[in-house]
């Protein structure tokens, strides 16, 4: 792709795409800006941006007269005297017999994992007298290396949410497990004559090894009996092309860690797919060398639509997602892969020769990525390169199948469906996941289903397949049932539970027993006696204390093998592409409103499982910043010509059947695409979910199940009000987010440092104050952070902090303490993206403590800014005075005291804060006195590295570093004495304790712009 | 014109002007007593209980030490409330019949837990932390008074936070041997002296440290 080929249109009416490149031509230096709004100077936007909490921030937004403000006095007045009462007498309810392990008020830590597509992510899980409270990630597995995403952060909302399904359904009503039991054996005795011919099951991406063995015995019992497959966001596209490649399923995995050039066809490493989170440690520690002498890596992204690895690239181009695959052919080509001719498509652009001749450079400590929703040819041609290039078996191994039946899904599931409509099956077991409302439009599963005599459903939530079964089980949280899976290298886990189920579900496990056993077995026992089986039974006891005590099981990751490619892998490949060329020169997307297509699962929500989630629908998508809804993204380009805005509702029309959506305006989008993520529009759901965002599974197709070659959309006149918080807590533009070449750092190490002022030490009207002990302080590295948001979940979970919901993230009213602000720098149509995590600066010299009228906020020994909730009157002086705009007030009572299961939720640490009370981030302060009681009662002095905040712990790319500054050894001190380190607004000589190192970046000297701007 | 007003008016407006100063301190007074009265904290109030357990009795008179029951006193921020199980330990051979001590049975028997009243409450803002005050010297006997002498239990000090300011102001008027930690009855010949070289062996850290505000609240 080049420049010249982009259609460019700007209507003269509107600030155009030309007069944004006009503002951004006339300044000087490296421009930020975080919003199309900011970077057009928008009326509006100013308003935001003046502010302290934006429009309609205070209740009256209507003029207050004097009559009434004296009837509001009044009931103040009388309203605190009523509030004074007594503190309520509260009970000790102590063990009858107390468990010899548990010390009260000592949390422990159980190693368990959770799954996501089947994969396993290692944790540990906090509990306190036995109800969990915070998700770690497990230091041993590899997957994991202690940290986590978003879904593990927001995992024990998930298990008290209250909107569970809580109770056995038949047709709707209230039944029991016995009830169930017995009409089920009539069915299956009938099916044991007809040897299973009409018994189906259908799961989800199955990698446990007991339900595996447990469905191939259940169907050596029956033996006409079938197990069907289907993940909305599932790995077909990866299965496919491995088949296309080698010939039979075999799975990839990376090892980052010895990979210096990494080429990505827009495969977003950071956030899909089984290794994201280990994928991003290895990728980061391999490129942390920022003393600018050693080589650093080098990163080329090829995206559809802005991604984190986009963000992180050294270079990126942007194309559209039907593109793709020309693309990856022009770089096997430009690889001199045999058999892969040079595209007629696409002419050979300077990028692809240049990364070409990096990846050549770099061989066997190169990679080449193909994305999770690429097309298998894609896949099978990025195996031929990495072939080619001998990273096979350096960075690229491959290993047999982690999943225990690797199928083509889509396939798996079309048969079934075929099956149903044919009136061949007679008992159809759902054993997780919500079918209805994800399986393929074209499919029209859920009018197959009715034609199924009895239909089972076992899932964590009342969905909208529940509605369609005749039984509804509902199933055990992973936090309360025994499993196990197996993570991206084969890795397996025992899945212990870390409570009993709070509602009485029943996992998979307990669910197949009933077909298999005369009498129905535990979970445990199930998932014990198949390890036994494996193990033997001599020093089983040990094995499996062991197991479960580590969270991995000994010897289980899979071995690498040398796979030859098919000889027909590359001619297949490049056959594919053409075809798909051909169909995409037909489609023509030069006309207004047409455009392709491409589904992607949400960041938040993903696939929908976790739409009735209140932390992760209220967390900012990456990139987006978009809470509580999905949105159709189109590019600054595709809006100046069809005058879209934001919020504008579209009609998408595909193939006869058509959504509404509003549309989001994503700087960086390609022309002539629109993205839509899946998961939202749940027809039947929980209180949290209702009527966030639009479904577009109504239009996703079984062929084309992430791309649309072609739909068209037409404005409908209507707008819908989407709560993005990509203004919220501005900055008002200022150097906050330094970015330099290594080169520019080798050059002149001082550069960084140079971009801000920094006042000297002495420059202060009041003396000093020493710090004798330790002195907390933080550092982010900005190169290393991916913008993923785990951070902000994990700040969330562990501090207590409420959920607020659509209407009060409108008015700016979010309570997370940390946000990742994003800030773009270029042309609106192929931006830089940073990150930069933004909590409490925990200034030297706060400008918030000054202005407290009751001293609720000061400063500790240690120089901590501390905020004391019981003395906040709620004055707002200290966010008005912040320059950092992090303080957090609670306009609303925000937290659920009320909801019974909610109250197990609350970290026991942290204070939950009523209405009326500012709050911010407090370094986890209940992590440092904890951390510290425990070393004085110990008689020793605190190390480096034993305190480590939520957001430091969670972060997969370790980005975050805590410690004590006065201490010359700790990291900390390390990280801060780098040449790139800086300080947010120093020049405010507010002297704050977290400070950033700047990103980094590492282009290709072959690629110099001319123009500031690097292009395909 | 007449005087609307009489001469003693003069004396009459002055008295009550002054009147009006010390009504308004007399109003303060009165505020600030209610506020540390036993009334408003809870100082030596008895709160019912299920059993009606005597620390008299045990203490004093059998010579129980505090961790027999409270075992995670030195280990963790809570003291630790004894599962029914410990005073089964004893009560399966004594007082087998008592009918005072029926609660008791009928929760080993049933499983269902005792419910017990807290007697030192603090608001739930304040996270105090038992272990550190046991390792530096702190006596129960400090914040709990004499309860080898309450036959029922009572909050034996008032539990405000100047009350807590007090001790984290000057450590050195409390602290004592750790051996003397669970002897309620201990006194020092020399508390200051004492104190002083407790406080530089146990290590308690500075007046700034031990008043900052995160030390107790977060």
């Amino acid at each position: 792709m080049s420049e010249q080929d982009r259609p460019k249109h700007a209507s003269p009416e509107r600030p155009g795409l030309a007069a944004l490149r006009g503002r951004l031509e006339g300044a000087r230096g490296p421009e930020f800006w975080r919003s199309l709004e900011e970077l057009a100077g928008d009326e509006a936007f100013q308003e935001l941006l003046h502010r302290e909490f934006p429009r309609q921030a205070s209740e009256w937004t209507e003029g207050l007269d004097r009559r009434r403000f004296l009837q509001l006095a009044g009931a103040s007045l009388a309203l605190a005297g009523l509030a004074c009462t007594r503190q309520p007498l509260e009970r000790i309810v102590p063990y009858v017999r107390q468990p010899e392990e548990i010390i009260p008020g000592r949390p422990q830590f159980y190693a368990t994992a959770m799954t996501l597509g089947g994969y396993a992510l290692g944790l540990l899980v906090e509990s306190h007298e036995g109800r969990p409270t915070k998700v770690e990630g497990n230091p041993q597995h590899p997957a994991s290396l202690g940290a986590t995403n978003a879904f593990a952060q927001a995992a024990v909302l998930g298990l008290y949410d209250p909107d569970r399904s809580q109770l056995l359904l038949k047709l709707g009503e209230i039944s029991t497990w016995a009830s169930f039991l017995e009409s089920l054996r009539g069915r299956l005795q009938a099916q044991r004559s007809l040897k299973g011919a009409g018994l189906r099951i259908l799961t989800e991406t199955v990698t446990s090894p007991t339900l595996a063995a447990q469905i191939r015995s259940l169907l050596a019992l029956y033996p006409k009996a079938k197990w069907h497959q289907y993940e909305p966001a599932g790995r077909d596209m990866a299965r496919l092309g491995a088949r296309m490649a080698f010939g039979r399923f075999v799975e990839t995995r990376f090892d980052f860690g010895k990979a210096d050039v990494v080429f990505s066809l827009d495969a977003d490493f950071p956030a899909a797919g089984p290794g994201a989170v280990r994928y991003t440690r290895d990728f980061t520690d391999r490129r942390r060398r920022r003393d600018g002498r050693a080589a650093q890596g080098r990163l080329y992204v090829v995206e559809s639509a802005p991604t984190l690895a986009g963000t992180l690239a050294d270079h990126h181009v942007t194309v559209r997602a039907g593109e793709v695959p020309v693309l990856a052919q022009a770089l096997a080509a430009a690889l001199e892969v045999p058999g892969v001719p040079r595209p007629a498509a696409a002419p050979a652009s300077p990028f692809v020769t240049a990364a070409a001749a990096d990846l050549r450079a770099h061989a066997g400590r190169s990679l080449v990525l193909a994305g999770e929703y690429a097309p298998p040819e894609v896949h099978a041609l990025a195996h031929a390169m990495n072939h080619h290039l001998g990273n096979a078996g350096a960075t690229v191994l491959h290993t047999d199948p982690v999943e225990a039946e690797p199928v083509d899904q889509a396939a798996s599931l079309g048969e079934l469906v075929g099956e149903m409509r044919a009136g061949h099956v007679d008992i159809l077991a759902i054993l997780g996941g919500n079918p209805v409302f994800t399986a393929p439009a074209d499919f029209r599963f859920g009018e197959a289903l009715g034609k199924v005599p009895l239909r089972i459903h076992l899932n964590g939530e009342r969905d909208e397949t529940a509605e369609y079964c005749h039984w509804h089980v509902p199933e055990a949280h992973f936090l309360e049932a025994w499993s196990d899976a197996r993570a991206h290298d084969g890795t397996a886990t025992v899945i212990q539970p870390l409570i009993a189920p709070l509602y009485g579900g029943r996992s998979a496990h307990e669910l197949l027993s009933v077909f298999t056993d005369d009498t129905p077995r535990s979970g445990y026992d199930t998932v014990r006696d198949f390890w036994r089986g494996r193990t033997g039974t001599a020093g089983f006891e040990a094995f499996w204390r062991k197991a479960l005590h580590d969270g991995v099981v000994p010897g289980t990751a899979l071995p690498s093998r040398t796979l030859p490619l098919l000889a027909s892998a590359v001619p297949e490949a490049v056959a594919a592409i053409a075809l798909a060329g051909a169909a995409e020169a037909k489609a023509s997307l030069a006309g207004q409103e047409t455009c392709e297509l491409v589904f992607r699962p949400d960041p938040t929500i993903h696939d929908g499982r976790f739409a009735n989630n209140g932390w992760l629908q209220e967390l900012p998508k990456p990139l987006s910043s978009l809470t509580w809804d999905n949105a159709a993204f189109i590019g600054p380009a595709a809006a100046a010509r069809t005058g879209l805005v934001n919020g504008a509702v579209v009609e998408i029309v595909a193939g006869g059947k058509s959504v509404q959506a509003p549309v989001w305006i994503l700087p960086g989008h390609p022309d002539g695409s629109m993205t839509v993520t899946l998961g939202y529009g749940r027809r039947k759901s929980g209180r949290v979910a209702k009527g966030a965002g639009f479904d577009p599974y109504v239009l996703r197709d079984s062929t084309a199940p992430w791309l649309l070659p072609k739909v068209s959309f037409r404005p409908t006149g209507e707008h819908r009000a989407l709560a993005a918080t990509q203004h919220h807590f501005n900055m008002e533009g200022r150097d906050l987010v330094r970015v330099a070449t290594l080169e520019e750092m080798r050059a002149d190490p001082e550069c960084i440092k140079r971009m801000g002022e920094t006042p000297p030490k002495d420059q202060n009207l009041y003396p000093g104050f020493a710090y004798p002990g330790q002195a907390w302080g933080m550092a982010i590295d900005l190169s290393a952070c991916t913008g993923c948001n785990a951070c902000v979940v994990a700040c969330q979970a562990e501090n207590n902090i409420p959920v607020v919901g659509k209407e009060q993230v409108l008015r700016g009213r979010e309570m997370h303490w940390l946000r990742v602000d994003r800030y773009y720098q270029g042309d609106p149509e192929d931006p830089e993206t940073h990150h930069q995590p933004v909590m409490c600066m925990h200034c030297e010299q706060a400008p918030c403590e000054v202005v407290c009228p009751v001293g609720a906020t000061n400063h500790n020994s240690e120089g901590l800014n501390v905020m004391v909730y019981n003395r906040c009157v709620g004055t707002r002086y200290c966010s008005n005075n912040c320059p950092y705009k992090v303080r957090r007030f609670n306009f609303l009572k925000y937290n659920d005291e009320t909801t019974p299961v909610l109250k197990l939720l609350h970290n026991p640490d942290v204070t939950v804060r009523s209405r009326g009370v500012m709050e911010k981030c407090t370094y986890c302060v209940q992590r440092i006195n904890e951390a510290r009681i425990d070393s004085e009662r110990e008689g020793r002095d605190l190390r480096d590295g034993e305190i480590t905040t939520a957001c430091q712990q969670a972060c997969p790319s370790q980005a975050i570093v805590f410690g004590d500054i006065n201490d010359g050894k700790s990291r900390v001190s390390a990280w801060k004495s780098e040449p790139s380190g800086y300080g947010l607004l120093e020049g405010l000589n507010t002297r704050p304790r977290t400070t950033y190192l700047a990103k980094l970046r590492n282009p290709n000297p072959a690629l110099r712009p001319d123009k500031g701007r690097d292009r395909g | 014109m007449p005087q609307i007003f009489h001469r003693s008016t003069n004396t009459l407006s002055r008295f009550t002007i002054y009147a009006a100063a010390f009504l308004l301190a007399g109003l303060m007074w009165i505020v600030m007593a209610v506020a540390r009265s036993p009334y408003t904290t809870g100082q030596g109030v008895v709160l019912e209980q299920p059993v009606p357990f005597s620390h008299e009795h045990h203490v004093a008179g059998l010579g129980i030490d505090c961790r027999y029951c409270h075992t995670s006193v030195e280990t963790s921020a809570f003291a630790g409330m004894p599962p029914s199980a410990t005073c089964i330990n004893c009560h399966k051979m004594i007082w087998t019949n008592s009918a005072m001590l029926e609660p008791v049975r009928a929760s080993f028997r049933t499983g269902q837990p005792l419910r017990w009243t807290r007697v030192n409450d603090l608001p739930d803002f304040v996270f105090f932390n038992h272990s550190i005050h046991v390792a530096k010297g702190i006596g129960c006997a400090s914040c709990h008074g004499r309860v080898d002498r309450m036959p029922l239990m009572y909050q034996a000090v008032s539990l405000q936070m100047e009350w807590c300011l007090d001790c984290h102001r000057r450590p050195e008027n409390h602290l004592r041997p750790r051996s003397e930690v669970f002897n309620l009855g201990w006194q020092a010949d020399d508390q200051q002296a004492l104190g002083k070289r407790l406080a530089r062996e146990y290590r308690v850290r500075s007046v700034s440290d031990l008043t900052s505000c995160s030390t107790c609240h977060r």
